[in-house]
């Protein structure tokens, strides 16, 4: 019988019967006995110098353990916490304490936390914590930061300007701009996001005083490169002494990649006490301690020929990064924002300018596609308007500046050498789907009845697979990027898959349990995936930047072929034949030409029961294998969305979303959907409905719930329309690119374009994001959107 | 969603302990199972429904009311667990994620989200399920528009909210008692 193929299927994720029956087991659903409970006096002002803090009455309060203060944890010893990536050798990195020492730069920096024998207690007592702040003068706008006399964040980095970066070739570019036959400029912000994973961050601290051995359990992305900066940096305890264990997480997007403060409090204060200590954030605490996303104040210009073909590209930005530098956060509004600036065009020369500034604002890092929406955002809005400015259909103007799928690899001016890629095909096939000549007559039709459609694409790329640790270290990354795997094979032939890699929503025990069982020829079942704990790991640099599958997934890939080789090993032997004259099908070793075979079960017991075993093989069947990649993964697509704008209240309605990517080899079809449309619902609420609002004046994050800050609800979407194009990556031995971010780095500015294809004609050429139903309704009638509320 | 709430008598329902909370004691079942608990008067039932009676299926995602992620039956409606105090639920029935699949049946909801891909991070998925199950309760054949109106309710972030539609209108055919032809193929352990 031939075994199942397990690759390009829909399998039925094995997670999920856990998680629809309420099985999972999230880090707030774990209660400890002993277990005290944290909560987190936060600054109420966005700068403020601490002139003391009283903690007497708090810890006098019924069931207060313990109150802390960021000079207690100071005076332990504890370190500050560290960012992975440096921009150049100036970068200014001023020190982050878990609680503040002697400042507080922004709304909800921790000042102090009181542990108690309930939840309750605790966050009762932590009103009794006063705090006696010296109020300054904040700053939250980046622009204005960089202004003379602007309030100085930290004392390090003067003119509050962390690092300034840039790429390109400057002159080139300037002067392929000044003989452009048609400029088009853009000055813009791509507003600041906040990432809201549906589950709040937690972290319990467990400390073994029997064993010296501290455990942390926390809603991480992470729990390797957490173990490490907490052990090496922080607390500076030995990393084996250290375990990270990150159970069921409630998704990420990038917030949960990060060291934060509260595992540093929690894994400190469990020390301190010998119990476990457990802090579960608010939501409202979640919008003012997770790391933010986005906040770029742009210009940029885009010149064209006299042809529509794209002859240079010159951008500035300036990049809020907030307050602190979080783990990723300098990398990524320059390395994996810069180096996207070619999108999938010809564009002979580009520059681009990158001001890192402090503000007195939550630390801002990756957030889903992290740096790259960012960069087809100022791409594919200056293509776009281009197109609409010089009268030329949008798809054709992108069609006349596609790199060529016989140009690869083709080397941008930005670094990066894609490797593959076919853009005017996946651009062909939405536009196809779409029947955009039809989709385009209707638009007109609309108009002359008085509705506006408006058609909008959106052509992005995306490096991925994060990424060549030597390309890592070159670009300022204080890490390899590789990821490790290992396979454990029992007696009874079942299989244990231990990835660095983290899952918290994307389907790993489903689809590297498909892999595994494809290549071994072994029923699902019998596979099961590990992830999430440093105690049974190797090693990980886990999940983020749509890495899991490309660089995870081949470390898999890497370590079932030694298995492989072992087990063939091992078959030679029983069936007293060579090596090669073995064929592995369908889970077993049979000499060919022959009936003659093995089993992979019956070759699992020799392995473990080695009573007739080759002399030079070791006993046992386990591998382990670290996979580098040989270069970034290139995923691709073509987005078309169709919106209409209601004259009468400026409210936009999205009709329909089209999505054609290329993500290269697709193991599970299913799973593969899911993050299209996650994704790019995500994108979308960016372009219609997320911004986060700082008061100028005060500091104050004035969307600090939902009641303020708007996520898509189901009602806000339609069905998404979704067709893939399949283009395997050409350097790693699944073929995968990575799919987890490519709908939200599209999406975004689809729907803008759209909204803007709906209004061109009434003398709307830009739009401040989110694109509320107020900003549209003033722009229809040629008033100033920037006073309108978000 | 209206909620049916037994009054609280006041007076014989209270008692102070010496810290100066305001304690109760309330009978609840839950899951078919009668509990008597005593609560403070502030706690919420979410609270009541994790910390005290340790399921954990029911989430807790905001602190407004907003996500639905703590949503349950009381008395046979769909309810945000964070809207109510646990005192107000004395006497009531309440129903929560793990009491929704009968004799190891998967209910047809449960069954669905799991064919159509219905969740990724699983932690909006208990609330959505019990907001859905209300929703077929209301209305056996609820078109896309209404099932995305009758989810305004609860945030799902992970999956843009296409497979969650795909997997109550699953549902909802299979109560109708309606052949349902899974996609691809079936769950691995069988759903049904």
């Amino acid at each position: 019988m031939e075994a199942r193929s397990y690759i390009g299927v829909p399998v039925r994720r094995v997670e999920d019967r856990r998680f629809v029956t309420g099985q999972g087991r999230y880090t707030d659903d774990i209660v400890l006995p002993g277990m005290l409970y944290a909560w987190i006096v936060r600054s109420p002002h966005a700068h403020a110098r601490i002139r003391a803090i009283h903690t007497e009455k708090a810890r006098q309060h019924p069931g207060v353990v313990a109150v802390f203060t960021g000079k207690d944890m100071l005076d332990d010893g504890v370190g500050s916490l560290p960012t992975g990536w440096q921009i150049g050798s100036d970068m200014k990195e001023p020190p982050h304490y878990a609680l503040a020492v002697d400042k507080v730069r922004y709304v909800g920096d921790g000042v102090a936390v009181v542990i108690a024998e309930t939840k309750a207690a605790a966050r009762d007592a932590a009103d009794l914590v006063e705090v006696d702040y010296e109020e300054l003068p904040a700053v939250v706008d980046a622009a204005e930061a960089l202004k003379e006399g602007a309030p100085l964040v930290h004392d390090e980095a003067p003119g509050n300007l962390c690092y300034v970066w840039e790429l390109g070739d400057r002159e080139a570019t300037d002067r392929a701009l000044a003989t452009a036959h048609h400029i088009t400029k853009l000055e813009f912000v791509n507003q600041r996001l906040i990432p809201n994973a549906i589950e709040p961050r937690s972290a319990i601290g467990h400390y073994d005083p029997g064993r010296d051995e501290l455990t942390l359990y926390t809603s991480s992305q992470n729990p390797h490169l957490i173990r490490l900066l907490l052990s090496a940096f922080v607390l500076k305890v030995p990393e084996h002494k250290v375990r990270v264990i990150s159970p069921d997480v409630g998704g990420g997007f990038g917030s949960k990649i990060f060291h934060y403060p509260e595992e540093v409090i929690c894994a400190w204060s469990s020390r301190k006490l010998g119990r476990p200590v457990k802090w579960t954030a608010a939501r409202s605490e979640s919008f003012m301690s997770d790391a933010h996303g986005r906040d770029h104040i742009t210009t940029a210009e885009m010149g064209f020929d006299r042809d529509g073909r794209i002859v240079g590209l010159r951008v500035r930005t300036i990049a809020n990064l907030g307050a602190y530098l979080s783990t990723f956060a300098p990398g990524v509004p320059t390395w994996l924002y810069g180096t996207l600036l070619a999108g999938q065009y010809k564009t002979p020369h580009i520059h681009v300018e990158v001001k890192g500034v402090f503000t007195n604002t939550t630390p801002v890092d990756a957030y889903r596609g992290a740096g790259r929406p960012e960069a087809t955002y100022v791409v594919e809005r200056l293509v776009d308007l281009a197109a609409h400015e010089m009268g030329i259909d949008p798809a054709e103007l992108r069609r006349r500046n596609f790199i060529q799928p016989d140009e690869f690899p083709y080397q941008t001016p930005v670094v990066l050498q894609y490797d593959s890629g076919n853009y005017e095909g996946a651009l062909n096939k939405v536009l196809e789907m779409a029947d955009y000549e039809k989709l385009r007559a209707e638009q007109k039709r609309a108009r002359e009845e008085g509705r506006l459609i408006g058609i909008g694409l959106s052509c992005y790329i995306e490096a991925c697979g994060l990424a060549p640790s030597k390309v890592a270290g070159a670009i300022g990354v204080r890490a390899g990027l590789y990821e490790s795997a290992a396979i454990r094979v029992m007696p009874t032939g079942k299989v244990q898959v231990f990835t660095g890699t983290h899952s918290h929503g994307q389907g790993h025990e489903t689809t590297f349990a498909q892999i595994v069982a494809h290549e071994l020829g072994i029923p699902l079942e019998d596979v099961e995936v590990v992830h999430g704990d440093t105690a049974e790991i190797p090693f990980g640099m886990g999940t983020y930047g749509s890495r899991s599958l490309a660089t995870g997934g081949s470390a898999i890939y890497r370590a079932l072929e030694k298995i492989k080789a072992k087990a063939r090993k091992i078959a030679a032997h029983k069936l007293e034949v060579a090596e090669e004259d073995l064929e592995f099908r369908n889970g077993q070793f049979i000499v060919k030409g022959t009936d003659r075979a093995i089993g992979f079960g019956d070759i699992a017991l020799t392995a473990y029961v080695p009573h007739d075993y080759p002399d030079d093989l070791e006993p046992g069947l386990e591998e382990n294998a670290f996979y580098d990649p040989a270069n970034f993964t290139f995923p691709f697509g073509a987005h078309l969305s169709v919106v209409e704008v209601d004259p009468d209240t400026g409210k936009v309605k999205l009709l329909r979303y089209l999505a054609v990517d290329d993500v290269g080899r697709i193991i599970n079809p299913m799973i593969v959907e899911g993050q299209i449309h996650g994704g790019v619902a995500q994108g979308v609420g960016q372009a219609l409905l997320e911004g986060a609002v700082y008061d100028r004046s005060s500091g104050q994050l004035l969307t600090g719930s939902f009641l303020d800050y708007a996520l898509p609800r189901a009602d806000d979407l339609p069905s998404f329309e979704v067709g893939h194009q399949e283009t395997p990556c050409p350097h790693n031995p699944l073929g995968a690119k990575g799919a987890g971010e490519a709908g939200t780095i599209a999406a975004t500015a689809c729907v803008v374009n759209a909204v803007i294809d709906a209004l061109y004609h009434l003398g709307v050429r830009d739009l401040p994001m989110p694109l509320t139903p107020e900003r549209v309704w003033r722009a229809m009638r040629g008033l100033p959107t920037d006073g309108a509320a978000s | 969603m209206k909620v049916r709430v037994r009054k609280v008598n006041p007076v014989k329902a209270l008692f102070k302990t010496g810290g100066g909370v305001m304690r109760h004691t309330i009978q609840v079942t839950v899951n078919g199972q009668t509990h008597q608990v005593e609560v403070e008067s502030r706690m919420l039932l979410v609270e009541l429904i994790r910390d005290v009676l340790g399921l954990t299926g029911t989430h807790v995602g905001c602190d407004t009311s907003q996500c639905g992620a703590c949503t349950v039956h009381v008395n046979g409606e769909a309810v945000k667990s964070c809207t109510m105090f646990a005192v107000q639920a004395d006497g009531c029935e309440i129903t929560t994620i793990e009491g929704l699949a009968q004799d190891g049946q998967l209910h047809p909801l449960q069954e669905g989200f799991w064919q159509e891909h219905g969740l990724q991070c699983g932690f909006c998925t208990p609330g959505i399920i019990m907001a859905a199950a209300d929703l077929l309760k209301r209305n056996p054949n609820p078109s896309e528009d209404e099932i995305r109106h009758a989810l305004e309710g609860n945030y799902c972030r992970c999956t843009g909210y296409h497979n969650i539609v795909r997997a109550i209108q699953y549902a909802a055919a299979r109560m109708r008692g309606e052949a349902v032809v899974p996609r691809g193929e079936a769950a691995p352990t069988g759903a049904s």
